[in-house]
Formats: C-alpha cells, structure tokens, sequence
C-alpha cells in the first residue's frame, strides 16, 4: 500500500512536468498548428541559463522569476525571428526548421556547457515529509505545477490578453476583424511556452541531471500527454500529463516486464493507441457548429 | 453631405488574377450605401479589399485620412467594423466572450459592461444564450451576433456582408429594422453588401451597382428602385 501510494506521488510529481510541456505544446499547436519538436531543447536550455547563474553566485529565489523572464523573450525572439518569416510554408518546411531549431539550441547548449552531466540543486532542499513518503523535492513539484498550470487556467479564463489570445488561435481572420494583433498574440504564445517550459526544466533536472539531452524523453511524455488528452484541448493536455506519469510509475513498478527499462516505450505505446483509437485525443473538441 | 468613406480607384487582386477593377463610391456621415450586384461581381472583394484583408491600392479615405495602406487591425482601431461573410463567429467562445471580443480595442470596463447590455437589448435572443459555445447557435442567431459583436466595436462605420444569406424572410424584416434603428440612434453608418436588394433599398440612402469588378450604376436607393433597366438586368426582381 505505501509502494502504491509512493509511486502515485511520483507519478502525479513528474505527471506535473509532463502536464507543462504538453500544455507548451498545446498552446503553440492551436495558434500555429505545428508541434514544436524544440520545445524540450527551450526547456533545456533555459534550466542551463538557471544553472549558469546558480553557479554564478545569484540566489535560487532570483534565479527562478530572471529565467523565466530570459525565456519568455527567447520564446518571443524564435518566434519573430525563425517562425513568423515561414508564415504559411508548407509542414514539411515547418518540421525542417523544428529539426534544425532543436540541433542548433542542443549543440549551442553542448559548445557553451558541454555535454557532462551535472547536477542540478533542488530549490526546496533534500530530506522528505510524511515519513518517507514524499520528499521535498517532489512535494515542491507539485506545488508549482499545480500553481502555475491554476494561474494559466485564470488567464486565459478570466482576463482580456487571454481571451485574445483565445480568440486568435480559433479564428485569426475573426480576431484581426475585432482589432486583435494576431501576430503579437501568437508571439506572446510563444513566449509563454517557452517559460512554462523553462519552470518544467528547472523542476525536472535534479531528477534527471542536466545535460543537452535531458529534455528528450521528457518531451516525449509531453507530447503522449498532449496526444492523450487531444492536442486541441489545453485541460484535456494537463490531464494527459499527469495520466502519462501516474501510467508511466505504476507500470514500472508492477509490470516487472517493463521495470525501469522500458519506462520510455510506454509513451510511444500511448500515442500509437491513442491515434488509432480516438485520434482527437480523451478531451478533443469536436467542434459543433450549425450553419 | 460631408463624406465618411471615400473610395477612388480602387483596385484588387488574388493573386494574378484581378477582380476589382477601379471603383469608386462613398458612405455618407450617418448614411447607408449598399453595394448591389450577382454573384462573382466583386462585393465580398470590396469589403475585403476595404479592411487590408487583401492587397489593394487606390485611394481609401476613411474621414479624410488614407487608410489604403493599413492593415487590418488598425483599420479596426479607427472605428471600421466588418461583419464578414460566413459570420466570422469564435466558434469555440461563449456568445459573451464573442461580444467581449468585439470591445477587444476599447480600454474602460464600465463602457463595454453598458455596451453589452445596450447589445442585449437590440437582440434578447443572444441574452438568453450568453452562457452556450457560440458554434450552437442557428444561423440567424450567428448573425445577430456577429451585427452585436461588430456593435461592440462602437464603430463609426460598418460593413456588412450579405446579413441577409441564408435567413428567413421574417428574421431578415426584424434584423434591418434594428439596423435602421442603430443607424438612426446610434449614429452608425453602414455599407452594406447585398443580394437581396429589394430589402435593403428599402433602408439604403444610395446604392452603388457592381458587375464583374465594376461600377455599372450609382445614385440614391430611390433612383436605382425605379429604374426598371437596371433592375431587370442586375438585381433580377
């Protein structure tokens, strides 16, 4: 009963994680209709960004809000500079740039840092609560997952940028009608993205080590996350995340076939499943619509 | 009368393949103009040529100032509300959300809260659905929307696109006689696009009649109603 209750913890603590990048993905999937394969590299290279600083010296609790703001205007630059310029391209010419945005910002990440592993200090300390069974590290996970992924919900759900924003992801002909400034709206997707993916990294490396390829398979459950609760549906996103973490440590402590090892595959399984079955994803909008 | 919208040699094309071929025409301040003509003969194109939805040139005066080289948004930011083809509706909003997207340029909080219930009052309708996914809402009711929505804009100047398509004959009567109203009341001029001509003369002040991206005739609603050439041969009633 602890061993479930363990890994349900760890499961819903790194599901947080995965809920974010999914979330990231979702949120530049609707206003652009791409998946970003960079995500993962962004979120990489923001925890570096945190880690240089930490290594400079500067405190933990300045680190977290200048990383963050560092990557919302990196997310804003790829956006202007490399997205917006393919304006309609065709996919393929989308998935190339992807491709070269993720070998350019893990190499960039390799030639600044090199690729040893290092670690990475958790901003809330070692030790564990409850007699073992949570630790810090994974209860302070939760905590900010849960507080960012609310204050997104109350963004978008309640003031005006996150209903035009809204607005022009649905429909920007619409929303340029209504006075919206779409480009800027999708800019501002991009930069928004590129900070959750930022708090995502930061979580995530005391646990997996920071390195270039740290974000790899970290997306990979982003993106079964995404697929699972439908790529059109920013909630359906975060529940995929979490279902993703809390499948992903269950099955890899009661499946012994599956133990550690091949913890990965089960997120390949997921979207291959997924897709077959109900490719809208558990959430997915049908939109109805009468004319 | 002094003039809101002054278009001259107005021009525009998809791609290679040129569709307006020099217009010119006018809204009067406080007045209504309708664009009349068969399908294919321009007007959907003027309105987006009108708005920066497509490349254009010619002269755009918009109360004295060229708008011609503008984009879309900023056309918008002046006070230039379209009600597009297809209603344009956020699907995926609410029909409130949809309104608070139509008062997206405007800054004070207590003026769209009292513009919204002013939008409630012209149609009850969107009243009692404030709170359903726009995309449920019938036809008629996507129409009202869109009108309410452009409203929200408190626009100096609206286009519309065929508001009649695809209505009844009843909720076609009862939508131009709020349009009526908001043009008197409200002070709200209006170029509208239409096939229906026989209804929108009947509010229009002058009529402007477009074939094949060109003006075959212009004048007062009055003058293009009596003219019984014109009437046989491009409004086919």
């Amino acid at each position: 009963m602890e061993l479930l209750a363990q890994q349900l913890i760890t499961g819903i603590a790194t599901g947080g994680i995965y809920a974010c990048m999914a979330l990231a993905v979702v949120m530049i999937y609707q206003a652009i209709h791409h998946l970003n394969f960079a995500q993962g590299e962004m979120a990489m290279f923001s925890t570096f960004i945190a880690w240089q600083m930490l290594a400079w010296g500067v405190p933990y609790w300045l680190v977290i809000p200048l990383t963050v703001a560092l990557s919302f205007v990196g997310g804003v630059a790829i956006e202007r500079l490399v997205i917006r310029p393919l304006g309609d391209a065709p996919v393929l010419s989308h998935i190339v740039v992807f491709i070269g945005l993720f070998a350019i910002i893990n190499s960039l990440a390799g030639f600044i840092w090199d690729f040893t592993i290092k670690p990475f200090p958790s901003a809330f300390g070692e030790g564990s609560r409850f007699g073992g069974l949570i630790s810090n590290h994974q209860l302070g996970m939760i905590a900010v997952t849960m507080t960012v992924l609310l204050m997104l919900f109350l963004f978008f759900r309640y003031t005006r940028v996150g209903l035009a924003m809204r607005a022009a992801a649905e429909n920007p002909a619409s929303a340029r009608l209504v006075g919206i400034r779409v480009g800027w709206m999708i800019a501002l997707g991009w930069g928004m993205a590129a900070a959750i993916g930022a708090i995502a990294g930061i979580l995530i490396a005391p646990i997996v080590f920071l390195e270039p390829n740290m974000m790899l398979s970290i997306l990979l459950y982003g993106f079964a996350g995404a697929v699972l609760g439908g790529l059109t549906s920013p909630i359906g996103a975060v529940f995929g995340g979490f279902m993703v973490g809390i499948i992903e440590n269950l099955a890899g402590t009661y499946i012994p076939e599956i133990g550690g090892e091949l913890k990965l595959p089960i997120a390949l399984f997921l979207i291959v499943t997924v897709l077959v079955f109900k490719p809208t994803g558990l959430f997915g909008r049908t939109v109805v619509q009468r004319v | 009368m002094s003039m809101l919208l002054e278009v001259t040699g107005l021009h525009a094309s998809y791609g290679d393949f040129r569709v307006l071929h020099g217009l010119d025409f006018t809204v009067e301040k406080g007045g209504i103009s309708t664009l009349l003509g068969a399908n294919g003969a321009g007007k959907t194109t003027t309105l987006r040529a009108l708005c920066g939805m497509i490349k254009r040139t010619g002269t755009i005066r918009f109360e004295g100032n060229d708008i011609s080289s503008k984009a879309t948004e900023e056309i918008v930011r002046l006070g230039v509300a379209h009600v597009p083809e297809g209603r344009g509706t956020f699907t995926g909003l609410t029909t409130e959300e949809n309104l608070q997207c139509g008062a997206m340029t405007r800054r004070s909080r207590a003026e769209i809260a009292r513009d919204l219930e002013q939008a409630y009052h012209w149609f009850p309708r969107l009243r009692e659905r404030r709170n359903q996914q726009a995309g449920t809402l019938s036809g008629g009711e996507q129409q009202m929307l869109a009108i309410a929505r452009a409203l929200m804009l408190r626009p100096r100047l609206m286009l519309l696109d065929e508001p009649s398509f695809g209505l009844a004959p009843l909720i076609v009567q009862e939508m131009f006689s709020i349009l009526r109203k908001v043009n008197q009341e409200e002070q709200v001029s209006m170029l509208i696009v239409e096939q229906n001509a026989g209804v929108v003369l009947e509010l229009a002040d002058n009529a402007f009649v477009l074939e094949t991206g060109g003006i075959v005739m212009s004048g007062t609603a009055a003058e293009v109603r009596d003219n019984e050439t014109i009437r046989a041969a491009y409004l086919g009633y």
